[in-house]
């Protein structure tokens, strides 16, 4: 291990007797340092936060509150209650994905749960996963977790980070039985369009690869609709598509996701999610089955919110002469260090020191990431004003 | 959304904005901002940009009422004709003709409490249409306009996530 967390050299991991290999090998988490260094500092600006500054909409709080109040604090279906299966079976139809609430949805801790069942199911010791590269830290993790090793797929700025089918071909992912996608992706901000989701279908169906789908950020999509590789000919019996409240209804706490596949393999994730996990927090579905309801509106809001900030972002990086791509996804912007940086650990580590604004380093998501800063625009305008303006008088400063 | 459309929602949450700012935003430059500004208030669809003020938090003493009205129209007077009437009275904040057991909604502020009543008695309740009125004094406002006046929801995330 392990492509996907980064460096993490000067970590050091417990040592025991008792300690499973397993857990001896598992790294700290690549932004632990940087966590460590922004939690010392006061008067700090952290565009390095992975979820939104929005609070869950009102009506999902309050769905909970109710359902505290009336006593519903028990387990549910290991699958989850069923009427919040059906609701997201209508929620996911704006996507043209199509599955069947009893047999191909299972509701989550989180979509991160979902993501370690899926490799449980999927993978065997020795077994190859590709996972494209910068994204999210615990897809290499899990596969680790499973016996299985990363395959790191490189993608590049000249696609503006879309994986592409030389890029797969590159990395000799036909030799993996599962791949990784993650789009709108974190860190990048990167989107694909059916298109390039196309190439991608295309060498999965070649090379028998199963497609684990990780579409967390599909609401928060800035210039068209989201589009899933599962609705692609062909595709649908070789994918797990996961998705969740945490991002577009901003309720990353209550810890609930779902996953959509074929029933063999949702039937195998259920089957050790039952052991592992029983049922998701109960209180959370209700929150969720009031957002798929009734909180379209609130969604909508919060992604022009997130659209603004955004263009914001953009214009003010390529101003300072950080080229910044225009990422179309998600709540990031993966700009380049500024001319005369190279490394974007120290520029990072800098920043923070001299102007108090966090920023995570590229590199921690993978090679392919490194000389970018992931930033994240899920702050208030006032802050997001504040901190470019501090980057701008460390980038250039007169 | 249309850029008039995304611009006015932008105006609505901080009018204050630069106008470079509100073009960034927008993904514009500032020039197209202006023009678009420009045409939203010739159209009449901007009609002024005003604080919201919690008084509580002025030192001075500031009073408003919600007055019902009731009126009686005849052949030769109408809503507007009434309307125009009432609005021209500085003391009047906001006007409205409202379904229900009313017709105009009235806002009306003064210093004290002695002054709105005063106003509502000289010059609302004479004018030969209104028949009733019904002052209610506001004891405390929580939102204006889309604006709590509470404390908003804490921020307790992490400095830094994945």
């Amino acid at each position: 291990m392990t492509a996907g967390t980064g460096e993490s050299e000067d970590e050091h991991t417990g040592e025991s007797s008792h300690l499973s290999q397993r857990a001896q090998e598992t790294p700290p988490s690549g932004i632990r340092r940087f966590f460590e260094l922004a939690e010392e500092m006061d008067d700090l600006i952290s565009l390095g936060v992975g979820e939104p500054d929005f609070s869950a909409p009102w009506a999902a709080r309050s769905a909970a509150i109710d359902s505290l109040e009336r006593g519903r604090t028990s387990y549910t279906a290991n699958r989850g209650r069923r009427d919040l299966r059906e609701a997201i079976a209508d929620h996911v139809r704006r996507y043209d994905l199509s599955y069947d609430p009893d047999e191909e949805i299972l509701v989550s801790t989180g979509a991160s749960e979902a993501v370690d069942l899926a490799m449980r199911a999927l993978v065997d010791p020795g077994d190859t996963v590709a996972v494209p590269q910068p994204s999210y830290l615990s897809y290499g993790p899990t596969v680790s977790f499973a016996g299985g090793e990363v395959l790191p797929v490189p993608t590049r700025l000249e696609h503006e980070f879309a994986l592409t089918y030389s890029d797969l071909e590159r990395a000799g992912a036909e030799a993996a039985s599962v791949l990784v996608l993650c789009y709108p992706n974190n860190p990048t901000g990167a989107v694909m369009t059916r298109e390039e989701l196309a190439d991608v279908a295309e060498f999965a169906r070649e090379h028998d690869l199963f497609v684990v789908s990780d579409e967390i950020y599909a609401a928060l999509r800035y210039d068209d609709d989201h589009v899933s590789i599962a609705t692609l000919p062909g595709m649908a019996e070789r994918t797990i598509v996961f998705n969740g409240f945490s991002k577009a209804y901003a309720m990353t706490g209550m810890r609930l996701g779902y996953a959509l596949g074929p029933p063999e393999i949702v039937g195998a994730m259920n089957r050790i999610h039952q052991y592992t996990m029983l049922s998701a927090p109960t209180t959370a579905q209700f929150a969720a089955i009031e957002a798929l309801q009734s909180c379209d509106d609130a969604l909508a809001e919060m992604r022009r919110a997130f659209d603004r900030r955004r263009n914001y972002v953009i214009s003010r990086f390529n101003e300072l002469g950080m080229d910044c791509f225009e990422a179309k996804g998600a709540f990031y912007v993966f700009p380049e260090c500024p001319p005369g940086w190279e490394n974007d650990e120290a520029f990072a580590e800098e920043l923070i020191h001299e102007e108090r604004v966090a920023l995570v380093p590229g590199r921690v998501f993978g090679e392919g990431g490194r000389g970018h800063l992931r930033v994240s625009y899920a702050s208030g305008m006032p802050e997001l004003k504040t901190a470019l303006n501090r980057i701008e008088s460390f980038v250039s400063p007169d | 959304m249309e850029a008039k459309r995304e611009l006015l929602d932008l105006l609505l949450s901080d009018a204050r904005e630069s106008t470079e700012d509100i073009a960034r935003q927008l993904g514009t430059d500032a020039a197209t901002v202006e023009a678009l500004v420009d045409e939203l208030e010739s159209e009449g669809a901007i009609r002024g940009y005003q604080a919201v003020v919690d008084w509580d938090n002025v030192d001075e003493s500031h009073v408003r009422a919600e007055v019902e009205l009731n009126v009686e129209l005849d052949r030769e007077t109408k809503y507007r004709d009434i309307a125009t009437r009432i609005a021209k009275f500085s003391e009047v904040s906001s006007l409205r003709l409202v379904s229900g057991s009313y017709d105009f909604a009235v806002d009306v502020e003064g210093e004290s409490m002695h002054d709105v009543s005063r106003f509502v008695s000289d010059q609302i309740a004479p004018i030969p249409e209104v028949t009733q009125t019904v002052t209610h004094f506001v004891m405390t406002t929580y939102k204006e306009r889309g604006v709590y006046f509470g404390d908003g929801d804490d921020d307790d995330r992490l400095a830094i996530s994945p």
